[in-house]
């Protein structure tokens, strides 16, 4: 039985190694491809449409902005283990604080003065305002457990854009939020003046350098998309060293088995709001950027099916696992609103060229291929979702530990081992 | 002064009283044993101890200072390590991530490193796997980690809660020799085994639970030798 035993544990050995560097591998090759891919993206863009390609690359920085979503509520749900089903509500408060201190908004309300603060600044202070409401709606709720936790964020993901729209024009206590018109004209980013000038001062005959505009309106979408591409950058390496500090292990610890984490020493209520802070200042980072990208924020772009959005991104992608989330939140950024939404048109150009316009036109209860195919949007996607968690119910590329939970060949040896010692 | 002293604990779970006036008392450098039938409230006597449970009355003393009802990592923090029932290793996470987390109240990295080096020496097995998942360990080798794991904080008192259950015979001696060991390098142990004659056999003294009282107290040689306790809980 000792030789046997041996020999069970050295192939484990092996296979354990083999199994981390392939996983640390893999990981890196997504990276690598990911920054190649960053890089080109733009160029590549315009090549392809002929010039014309800051659509394009606009739509890759709204990309982004569920990137970052995504890369926070992993945070949460994959490795602290709490159900946030109302996500988006932190995401909302990061894109109206912006919202409201970097535009005209704050005039209508009892204020009587509008805020113009940089974006810089606002970065901060989104992210500061979300962690805080993040601490407000854990504090009471975190002792609380998986499915009740979910249903309270479900109930505080409805509150928020409810809220902001009550508080528009005709509330008791002002115009805070423009309401269900939500607040238009935010200001763009800028960078600081000591970078952009005016370095001769305004007016003068001897401001002979012109302005140097980083933000120049003319190449926003850009400007947007090399910003997002640095601010992901930041966020992943600050979620990745946080997954490897004293406190994702001590969140590691309270998914796997909370009573022995607190027996362990772990304050599991601390941590589990830490966890809850953190995951809510990402969104608040993402909101801010949003804000002022759209340059204009409503309540209709933080329903429900946003935190359901950004959870399918996250369990898809495969939770736990950083690269694996972006990987999954630009998926399915892409098949619902790029694929999807082009769908229809795409179809009916397609009939057109192989000669079947015929299946474009309204006949009785067929109302044509364009609407057809837009009424069966969702159901497209939901099949794409099912079939995907049938093949890979682990998520595209999971973290470490899940992929070796579903091994099946982990899980034999351990029961092998089992046997041999207790029986 | 006594090391631990728990005085006429009573314990609720929601309406059902668990225990009842418990008292006892450890010294220093002592290995105590709780023995008693399922459901007497031997883990419930661990967990009011740890903080996982809260006494409704009477008091839990360490060196005098009261920790009745202090949060399980302010417990943690004063010197008491707690390997619970049923091991309850974090399945996902590998040995050595298990071990680190023992040692979470702790922030100097180089006592962290030796205490682990420590524990691979009581355990060599947990040493050929520390990188393993602990999910994947054999149910012997995960009770080693468990106590490893509660070793790491260091504690001055050391709960262990079953540590012999559904092991291979082999391997309860094998732990029980490593408890002894524990002990002789200093650490008070508080222990709980229906296995109680193995129990009594490593321990200086020992307790009677029988619904949530207390009802036998003594050396572990008169334990051992109590017609009560031989009838009773060691099938003689």
């Amino acid at each position: 039985m000792n030789r046997r035993n041996g020999r069970a544990a050295l192939t484990t050995d092996t296979a354990m190694r083999w199994a981390s560097g392939w996983f640390q591998s893999r990981n890196r090759t997504i990276y690598t491809l990911l920054i190649i891919g960053a890089l080109l993206y733009p160029s590549l863009m315009d090549i392809v449409t002929g010039g014309e390609g800051n659509h394009w690359i606009g739509t890759a920085a709204f990309a982004g902005v569920f990137v970052l979503l995504a890369i926070g509520l992993n945070t949460v749900v994959g490795f602290a283990g709490l159900l946030d089903l109302g996500y988006a509500a932190f995401f909302a408060i990061g894109a109206y604080t912006y919202g409201m201190f970097a535009s005209g908004q704050l005039l209508a309300s009892p204020l009587h003065h509008e805020f113009h603060i940089p974006f810089w600044v606002m970065l901060l202070v989104g992210v500061f305002v979300a962690a805080c409401f993040g601490i407000i709606l854990g504090a009471p709720t975190l002792r609380l457990r998986g499915d009740y936790l979910a249903i309270v964020t479900l109930g505080f993901g409805e509150i928020v854009p409810r809220l902001v729209q009550y508080l528009g024009a005709g509330s008791p206590i002002g115009n805070w939020t423009g309401g269900v018109n939500g607040i238009a004209a935010i200001d763009p980013p800028k960078l600081p003046i000591i970078l952009t000038g005016p370095w001769f001062g305004l007016g003068t005959p001897f401001g002979v350098v012109k302005n140097f505009d980083f933000f120049n309106p003319l190449a926003y979408p850009l400007d947007f998309y090399w910003l997002m591409a640095i601010l992901i950058v930041v966020c992943i390496v600050l979620a990745t060293n946080l997954q490897n500090s004293r406190i994702g292990r001590a969140w590691m610890a309270v998914r796997e088995d909370e009573v022995a984490a607190a027996a362990s020493g772990v304050n599991t209520v601390a941590i589990k709001l830490t966890a809850f802070a953190i995951g809510a200042s990402f969104a608040g980072f993402a909101g801010a950027f949003y804000g002022a990208q759209l340059s204009l924020v409503s309540s209709d772009n933080f329903e429900f099916i946003v935190s359901v959005t950004i959870l399918i991104m996250v369990v898809l992608g495969g939770m736990g696992n950083i690269p694996g989330v972006i990987v999954g939140a630009l998926l399915i950024y892409t098949t619902q609103y790029v694929v999807l939404t082009n769908l229809p048109d795409w179809t009916t150009s397609l009939a057109t060229a192989v000669g079947l316009t015929g299946l474009n036109q309204a006949h009785g209860d067929w109302v044509g291929l364009h609407d057809e195919v837009q009424r069966l949007n969702y159901l497209i996607f939901g099949v794409i979702l099912v079939a995907v968690m049938v093949l890979r119910p682990q998520g595209l590329f999971p973290s470490r530990v899940r992929e070796q939970e579903l091994e099946k060949g982990t899980e034999e040896q351990a029961v092998f081992d089992l046997r041999a010692e207790e029986t | 002064m006594a090391l631990l002293e728990v005085e006429t604990v009573d314990t609720y779970y929601g309406r059902v009283q668990a225990l009842r006036g418990v008292s006892l008392t450890i010294d220093d450098g002592e290995i105590v044993t709780l023995i008693g039938s399922n459901g007497a409230g031997k883990t419930t006597t661990l967990r009011t101890i740890s903080g996982l449970a809260h006494p409704a009355r009477g008091h839990v003393r360490l060196r005098g200072l009261d920790i009745g009802g202090l949060a399980p990592d302010r417990v943690v923090m004063r010197g008491i390590g707690h390997a619970p029932e049923g091991r309850r290793v974090f399945a996902r996470m590998s040995v050595r991530d298990n071990l680190f987390l023992g040692a979470y109240v702790r922030k100097d990295a180089a006592g962290i490193r030796s205490d682990e080096e420590r524990v691979f020496g009581f355990f060599p097995r947990l040493r050929e796997r520390r990188n393993q998942i602990a999910g994947t360990l054999s149910g012997g080798e995960q009770q080693m980690l468990a106590i490893g794991r509660a070793l790491m904080s260091r504690p001055k008192l050391l709960l262990l809660d079953e540590p012999s259950l559904g092991l291979a015979p082999i391997l309860v001696d094998t732990i029980f020799q490593v408890i002894k060991e524990i002990n002789s390098q200093g650490t008070t142990i508080l222990l709980i085994e229906q296995n109680a004659a193995k129990a009594l056999q490593v321990a200086n003294r020992g307790y009677v639970l029988e619904t949530g009282r207390i009802v036998q107290e003594g050396s572990a040689k008169a334990l051992l030798e109590s017609p009560d306790v031989q009838r009773a809980y060691l099938g003689i």
